[in-house]
């Protein structure tokens, strides 16, 4: 995006919508910012560096029970239990909860868990040099082992219901409109700190390197770089942005439950992306506010319909404008540049069609 | 008489029973450049894919400067200072042809400067493309340049990764009159400074380029020596030259 594209956006976001927008949209607009801010880390790993990433919401969610698990400790007071606890009959705080305490190790752990987590799986699977589809079903299997060990630790992690009933951050009142409105503003800055962040990334030495790497890993490979090294730091910064995007969603929302963060949450995290356009940063944000928003538009007027409206949406996405609606500028510019009829769009040198699912 | 910088002994290598390279030993001088021809089939590829890290050998070892290749991964390979090209050249076609080299000067780099935007053009980049002559196409994106230009930018790519060796996989294959006669000159301008191996098929770019070559067949390796000595050897001309006559 050009500096003024960025400079109307800024305006927008931190002075529009909070003058113009009612609390309830206002406080709608900051789960889809949340998203958003997942949505730039998944245009690094996959739309540069080529990796489908279907299990987003595990670094959302470690993030997200990070945050959580320090909010509840803060609202429950020193010495008592959060209330899932003593409903699930946990009599002491758990070992892994007392450090959560310290509002300090919880915003490094906020970071730090997903990308360990990121850097473990990256090494290990990246190394091995398993890619695309494999890639993809490693991540979402990771999605739903995740969910299980969620639910199944109920004492631990409020199960199901997840951690709910969430009312102060750090000082602010989640009652009050007056501090939404700033926890909706720290959102709002925090997004535009990660995609000025990833922007400039991406416009590295680095990221051509990935774009390289997603385009002919092999021959990378014999420019004598690591390209499993190269793509674990791509995947390790879009497990951060996904990490502080969950801690950010627990306050604007309330609660955190395993729904949040499954399978089909991170599906709809990558299909923001995908109709925003992977390959452009903008794109994929616009593409994650744009398709958070439909379904909150579609949930209200047609509740049934949002599925299938999601899955038409997706298919059309993918079938005329793989490159997403950021894409579709370019994509007109060259059939008119070639005068033929609607044919099948040209791709960036070796990278993903739809039916390969991904390099 | 130099001494040696590559040094292939006793190498085996067998694709699910088939024996591509047999009991191979081969050496090459610093300094020199080498042509390894020989039919289809006869192994050259798979020995630079084995000197390179892309195929493991069943048994034998490559040293490289007294230091064992085989069983290091490839960009490690690349670090020691082996590189090689491919037969179908592979350039980034979104990047440009300055960014193309920059990137392929680019593993030494510290880290800093790998975050950071490429200001300017290196002096090692600025001397490659004067060297390949691709000059007057530095901005373009290297999707936009012909088959034998994107050869060109890949031996480029090579010389700025400062290798001691530089491996050529076919770099002629495909290419028009003009486009080899300006390939054999860039070989000889690359060679003066560098150890080449070149594997190459055409009979007329080797006799106009090679000064020794090396004829491998069936895997084993048949003979080597001057252009002049190899074809006059009876059994290359039955199983190579003989039947490149027959075929032209």
């Amino acid at each position: 995006m050009a500096p003024a594209g960025l400079a109307v956006s800024a305006v927008l976001l931190l002075v529009v919508a909070p003058l113009v927008l009612s609390p309830f949209r206002l406080d709608l607009l900051a789960k889809y910012l949340c998203y958003a801010i997942v949505a730039v880390g998944i245009a690094l790993a996959w739309g540069r560096g080529g990796m489908l990433t279907l299990g987003q919401g595990v670094f959302f969610g470690l993030g997200g029970y990070a945050m959580g698990m320090h909010l509840k400790l803060a609202e429950a007071g020193p010495g008592k239990l959060p209330d899932f606890m003593s409903w699930s009959g946990v009599e002491s705080l758990p070992l892994l909860w007392k450090p959560f305490a310290n509002p300090v190790f919880t915003l490094v752990m906020v970071v730090l868990l997903p990308v360990v987590v990121a850097v473990l799986l990256g090494s290990l699977v990246f190394r091995q040099r398993v890619r695309g589809a494999y890639f993809a079903v490693l991540s979402q299997a990771l999605a739903a082992a995740f969910v299980i060990l969620l639910v199944g630790q109920q004492g631990l992690t409020g199960g199901t219901n997840g951690l709910t009933n969430i009312q102060h951050f750090f000082g602010l009142d989640l009652y009050d409109d007056a501090d939404r409105r700033l926890l909706y503003l720290i959102v709002a800055l925090v997004l535009g700190l990660a995609y000025l962040g990833v922007r400039q990334l991406a416009a590295s030495r680095y990221g051509q390197l990935l774009v390289a790497i997603r385009d002919g890993e092999d021959r990378v490979r014999f420019l004598g770089y690591d390209p499993a090294l190269v793509k674990t730091v791509a995947f390790a910064v879009s497990a951060a942005l996904a990490g502080v995007a969950g801690a950010l969603f627990v306050p604007v929302v309330g609660l955190l439950t395993p729904a949040n963060l499954g399978v089909v949450a991170s599906l709809e995290l990558l299909i923001g992306v995908a109709i925003g356009g992977r390959y452009s940063l903008a794109g994929a944000v616009g593409g994650a506010l744009l398709f958070n928003y439909a379904k909150t538009v579609f949930s209200e007027e047609l509740p049934d319909s949002w599925l299938y409206v999601q899955g038409a949406l997706f298919v059309v996405v993918m079938v005329w404008a793989p490159r997403g609606i950021a894409g579709l500028a370019g994509q007109l510019r060259d059939r008119w540049a070639r005068r033929g009829p609607l044919r099948p769009v040209s791709y960036p040198a070796g990278a993903d069609r739809p039916q390969e699912v991904s390099t | 008489m130099s001494e040696a910088l590559l040094e292939v002994r006793g190498l085996n290598v067998v694709f699910s029973g088939f024996h591509a390279l047999t009991d191979l030993d081969f050496t090459l001088r610093r300094g020199e450049l080498r042509f390894l021809i020989g039919p289809n089939g006869a192994g050259k590829t798979t020995l630079i894919d084995v000197i390179t890290g892309l195929t493991r050998p069943a048994s034998g070892s490559v040293r490289f400067d007294g230091r064992e290749l085989v069983g290091r991964r490839e960009h490690r390979i690349v670090r020691a200072g082996v590189g090689r090209t491919f037969q179908t050249s592979v350039v980034f076609e979104e990047l440009s042809v300055v960014d193309n080299l920059d990137l392929a000067a680019g593993f030494r780099r510290p880290l800093p400067a790998l975050l950071r935007r490429r200001r300017g053009v290196s002096d090692a980049v600025a001397a490659a493309l004067d060297t390949i002559g691709l000059g007057d196409l530095a901005d373009r994106p290297a999707g936009v340049l012909s088959h034998g230009q994107r050869q060109w930018l890949e031996i480029g790519m090579l010389v700025v990764q400062r290798p001691r060796l530089l491996l050529l996989d076919e770099p002629v294959a495909g290419m028009s009159r003009d486009e080899r006669d300006r390939t054999g000159e860039l070989l000889r301008t690359v060679a003066r400074d560098h150890t080449v191996l070149v594997v190459e098929h055409d009979m007329d770019f080797l006799r106009r380029f090679a000064s020794t070559v090396t004829v491998l067949h069936e895997g084993r390796l048949l003979c080597q020596g001057t252009v002049a000595q190899v074809q006059a050897d009876p059994r290359v001309q039955e199983v190579y030259l003989g039947r490149a006559k027959e075929a032209a």
